[in-house]
């Protein structure tokens, strides 16, 4: 397998202006490799997984996949969001099965294949359940089960855990690291959490804002299974901590700076009165 | 209920003498047609006549509301101009449809499925379109990243998202369906239950017309909720959409 993100950009235009979002954006990914992708908010990382899953397209450049240029989605490249994503009108095991049948495979296999992965998320009690009657956790869990059985060698994940509460996510964490070694799959894994990015993976890149560019790479080479308490972990955090700080408030400062002219701009009748109220 | 009926005619009709007995039906009188009426076999004929129009009027609806709402969804830009004009044309009851179909088809059969089909076509397709607008794109997103692509996304997950949409539209159509091959049936039938309802009307006959009213407000009923709204709830409680 290897994955070649070259030269991407990526710009959308809207009614009122056009947003550069992507600008000149090169990667390479390994076989087996686990990626953390860091970096402040709207600075286009769900942009770049989505243009790697083939969900848009790039402006500029192109993604190579084994040697074939992406052109769409395509279950080679399964992607996991930050919401579920299951289907409501399917019990959770048809949920998990939904890719196989889309890919044909008959139903005793796509059956036993299901349950195998239900099974690795420990959710087999529940395969007759639906959607809503299952926490946020356990949907991810259901979502994660559902894009291993493709057998894709990349696996795209945008904040899966983003919106699970911290213990969940901590075991969900670990239960991925183990995943992920005895899938061997190639992980792209977009978060806003140091640690969580320290925890999970063998090399993490920090992208920076406006345009969205890669700005720094750190390989993150810990034994694993990796502690979150850990003290080289922490240590490693504080770092990339640092880089991302810098680029977080340089993004706010931009925001700032609009705001700032923009309150300029604002004819007040009362000075007094009006002070703040356009926040 | 029917006590206080009884009790209301016996009031209004015998004691204070405010209205004549062919103004006001008694239950007694009611009952006593209905039976009359089904030993005749004057309602069954009517029913089998009626459910016969509105089974054809009601498929040849869902068919062309498909037709309708898919191609609107398909083309985007006939979406803005007849989005508003099929919303505008639903307002209109179905029954002034009926001198267009009689001048089109003559007075017979098609003209009343003519007009069943018009009351419920426009509930139908406007149905078809927001419930597949209304689709939350991220499944069709993810659906796309395990591989469906164009007719198997259709199938698999536009459709079954549409599907809480698209039953309170063919509930919706039922009922316009109903009210037209009602309205239909007593300008212009010579068989069904509107028609009975009117030679009750014809005869000054109060207990057949109260009769037939029954039968046509327990048979509307009996079909929305014994089978739209098993269906309907089905659904809602497969989607957890219950949980308040
Ligand atoms: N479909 C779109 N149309 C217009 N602008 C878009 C679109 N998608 C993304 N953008 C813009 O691109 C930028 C990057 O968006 P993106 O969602 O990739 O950021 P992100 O890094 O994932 O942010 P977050 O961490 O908050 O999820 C944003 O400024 C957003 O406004
Ligand atoms: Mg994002």
């Amino acid at each position: 397998m290897s994955l070649i993100v070259e030269n991407v950009s990526k710009s959308f235009a809207t009614k009122r202006q056009q947003i550069h979002t992507l600008d000149n954006v090169s990667a390479e990914f390994k076989q087996g490799e686990f990626v953390c992708i860091l970096g402040p908010s709207g600075c286009g990382k769900s942009t770049l997984l989505n243009i790697i899953a083939g969900l848009e397209a790039p402006s500029g450049g192109r993604v190579v996949l084994n040697g074939k240029e992406v052109k769409g989605a395509g279950p080679d490249r399964v992607v996991m969001f930050q919401e579920a994503a299951l289907f409501p009108w399917l019990k959770v095991i048809d949920n998990v099965e939904f890719g196989m049948k889309i890919a044909g495979i008959p139903p005793a296999e796509r059956r036993e294949k299901a349950l195998k992965y239900l099974k690795m998320v420990h959710l087999t009690r529940f395969q007759d359940a639906y959607i809503h009657e299952l926490s946020g956790g356990m949907r991810q869990r259901v979502a994660l089960a559902r894009a291993l059985t493709l057998d894709s060698e990349v696996l795209l994940m945008d904040e899966p855990f983003a919106a699970l509460d911290s213990q969940t996510k901590s075991i969900l964490q670990l239960e991925l690291q183990h995943i992920w070694w005895e899938t061997k799959k190639t992980i792209i894994f977009v978060t806003h959490n140091v640690e969580e990015a320290v925890l999970l993976a063998d090399r993490v890149v920090v992208m920076s804002a406006n345009p969205g560019r890669i700005k720094k790479e750190f390989p993150i080479q810990l034994a694993r299974p990796r502690q979150p308490e850990n003290v080289d972990l922490t240590y490693l955090v504080a770092g990339i901590m640092k880089e991302l700080k810098e680029e977080v408030e340089k993004v706010a400062k931009a925001e700032f700076d609009n705001n700032w002219r923009l309150q300029k701009n604002i004819i007040l009748p009362s000075i007094d009165s009006d002070l703040g109220s356009g926040l | 209920m029917i006590a206080i009926w009884e009790a209301v005619y016996r009031l209004g009709v015998d004691i204070l003498g405010l209205w004549k007995p062919y103004l006001f039906p008694s239950p007694l009188s009611v009952v006593k047609t209905l039976a009359e009426l089904v030993r005749d076999q004057t309602l069954a004929i009517a029913l089998i006549a009626s459910a016969k129009r509105i089974v054809v009027g009601y498929l040849v609806s869902i068919m062309t509301g498909i037709i309708i709402g898919l191609t609107i969804v398909r083309f985007k830009w006939l979406d803005e101009n007849v989005s508003a004009l099929i919303l505008g044309l639903q307002t209109l009851p179905s029954i002034c449809w009926l001198p267009f179909a009689i001048l089109w088809y003559g007075l017979n059969e098609s003209a009343i499925i003519f007009v069943i089909a018009v009351g419920s076509t426009f509930a139908i397709a406007i149905a078809i379109e927001s419930g597949i607008k209304n689709v939350n794109p991220l499944f069709v997103r993810a659906a796309k990243t395990m591989g469906a692509s164009g007719f198997k996304v259709y199938w698999n997950v536009i459709i079954p998202a549409s599907l809480p949409n698209l039953i309170t539209g063919l509930k919706q159509g039922w009922s316009f369906a109903w009210r037209a091959l009602m309205a239909g049936e007593m300008m212009s039938a010579t068989k069904g239950l509107g028609q009975v309802l009117m030679v009750g009307r014809d005869l000054a006959d109060i207990s057949q017309v109260t009769a037939v009213m029954i039968v046509i407000v327990l048979l509307g009923v009996s079909v929305d909720k014994l089978i739209f709204g098993r269906i309907e709830l089905d659904i809602r409680q497969k989607w957890g959409l219950d949980r308040s």
